[in-house]
């Protein structure tokens, strides 16, 4: 036992490597997720208005901004990340590194954030939008007086799940050259049988998941006041 | 003032609204009844615009409200207040923000306001709970505070769709002499959409009966009462339906500005059998005893002979089934 644990503090790839992994995976979770948020949000609100019978009813506009919406997440991220190389490459000058990762995590995360905030709103009950219709509210006002702020909850346990899926993808954007824990992870713990690496991150992984979920909750509960 | 005429909506192929005209008056407290299906809900979202009509108008105040759009409908809709079953209050707002949320919307500064808000707080007796979220009130409170924000803008009409149809029988009649009451301090005039006879009994001063998407009985509570036989006076003093099987010997007797005491000596004096009574209900409405008995005789001759004495003393008896 002694001996083992000797070893994996030895092991190079882990006393060097790990802890930069962990910060290239949360940094390309926080800021995808934060671009996701503020590119997803509005996409879902405008599905939302489009709707059929909603505030702002458009069969044609919904129907194309759903089927992108679809087609953005109906591709699989690999090949969704390969494809965006030369757009990252425009977008942060480089193929390489977390900051390229990031756009292409953000490009598949805001379709799916998208529509966690469609289904978000259409929990907010048709009545109290009539109630604040019936206050004289133009279109505007029922989006940022009774839709955001009815849906906020709902809108925040999204964005935990968006980060969540994100941290999994993170892994695949460090198998073509985003880094992070993943890539460390099939760099050295698949490619050079190093269990011991893979199994720490493995680990932080986890631990990664289960914050974010935590304080993903503790947001949702702080400002749901149904209770 | 509302005014409607000749109201039509249809929905692919089905009237849901079959020419509605009534005319409430300022002031007025109007109840709106009918079965669930009837189109009362319909005639609500017309008269607000949150459903267009097909033909006919709304007048509120001498404005078509059917034929504004965008900026001048919402302009209109200030000048109306909607109080709803499920006071729908946004959960995200404490109670006063929710009675500031109209003001808000007009666009008056936030000092003004608040004050304006914790004013009509006081008003319904919730000055208190200002600070709380809807899911920490109790249902008449939530109905308080919906009747407050509704008030927010200072309307002249207040509609109120089913407002006491989730609330138990002591709040009802808490939230309904609020109602009443507000309308005697403020002078506006107030429509209430409802399925039970109790809420017009309680506060109207008229009503209209809606069957079908069509008006088939319309008038203040005196004419209501004073015609007996028609459906809403029915209603308005309703008997326990019959149990068991009582023939042809049953008869039921409506009384309308006569007591009892009238109607028993009109009997005697006519040298009517005598009947025992198996159901009534009598109460005093405006003043005026209004009743409505049902009387079990020995036979159908007997009973045949009792209902023609109290007709010849100008009652209304009607031979039930």
């Amino acid at each position: 036992m002694t001996a083992q644990r000797s070893t994996w503090l030895e092991n190079p790839a882990i006393r060097i490597e790990l802890w930069p992994a962990l910060g290239d995976t949360l940094l390309m979770t926080l800021f995808a997720t934060l671009f996701a948020i503020i590119a997803g949000l509005p996409l879902g609100i405008w599905l939302f208005m489009t709707a059929k019978d909603s505030l702002a009813a458009n069969t044609v506009v919904y129907r194309i901004v759903s089927a992108l919406v679809d087609l953005g997440r109906s591709i699989p991220f690999i090949i969704l990340m390969i494809a965006l190389i030369p757009f990252a490459r425009f977008i942060t000058d480089s193929a390489l590194g977390w900051q390229a990762a990031v756009v292409s995590l953000t490009i598949s995360a805001i379709p799916f954030y998208a529509r966690l905030v469609e289904a978000a709103l259409r929990e907010v009950s048709a009545g109290k939008i009539e109630a604040v219709q019936m206050m004289g509210a133009s279109r505007w006002q029922l989006i940022r007086q009774v839709l955001v702020p009815e849906a906020l909850p709902g809108l925040v346990s999204g964005a935990t799940v968006t980060s969540v899926a994100l941290v999994g993808y993170t892994a695949m954007a460090g198998a073509v050259g985003g880094g992070g824990l993943g890539a460390l992870a099939i760099s050295y713990g698949y490619q050079r049988y190093q269990t011991d690496t893979m199994i720490a991150c493995i680990v932080l992984l986890v631990a990664c998941v289960a914050l974010i979920q935590l304080l993903g909750d503790l947001l949702a509960r702080s400002v749901d006041h149904r209770r | 003032m509302i005014e409607l005429k000749d109201l039509r909506k249809e929905f692919a192929g089905t009237t849901a609204l079959d020419g509605i005209s009534l005319s409430v008056a300022a002031g007025e407290i109007h109840g709106i009844v009918g079965r669930s299906g009837a189109g009362k809900s319909t005639l609500i979202r017309c008269l607000t615009g949150l459903e267009p009509v097909t033909a006919g108008s709304a007048l509120i105040d001498d404005i078509d409200i059917t034929q504004l759009r965008g900026a001048r409908l919402r302009e209109s809709r200030r000048t109306i207040g909607m109080v709803f079953q499920h006071a729908n209050l946004l959960d995200s707002r404490t109670a006063l923000a929710n009675v500031e949320h109209p003001l808000q919307v007009a666009g008056v500064p936030r000092a003004a306001r608040r004050a304006r808000a914790l004013e009509l707080l006081d008003l319904v007796g919730l000055s208190d709970r200002a600070g709380n979220h809807p899911a920490q009130l109790s249902g008449g409170q939530q109905q308080r505070v919906g009747i407050a924000r509704a008030l927010a803008t200072e309307p002249k009409i207040l509609l109120c769709d089913e407002p006491t149809s989730a609330l138990d029988t002591q709040t009802t009649g808490q939230i309904l002499s609020l109602i009443r009451s507000l309308r005697d301090r403020l002078g506006i005039t107030v429509l209430i959409i409802t399925h039970e006879m109790s809420v017009v009994r309680e506060i109207c001063d008229s009503a209209t009966l809606l069957e079908n998407g069509a008006v088939t009985q319309t008038g203040s509570l005196q004419q209501i009462l004073s015609s007996p036989g028609t459906p809403l006076a029915k209603d308005l003093v309703p008997l326990p339906p019959v149990t068991g099987d009582l023939g042809d010997r049953a008869l039921e007797v409506t009384l309308a500005g006569t007591s009892l005491a009238e109607v028993f000596a009109l009997a005697q004096q006519a040298g009517a059998p005598t009947a025992e009574v198996e159901s009534g209900t009598l109460e005093t409405i405006d003043g005026a005893p209004v009743g409505r008995l049902r009387l079990v005789c020995d036979d159908q001759d007997a009973r045949d002979a009792l209902s023609a004495a109290l007709r010849a003393g100008g009652i209304h008896v009607e031979e039930a089934a």
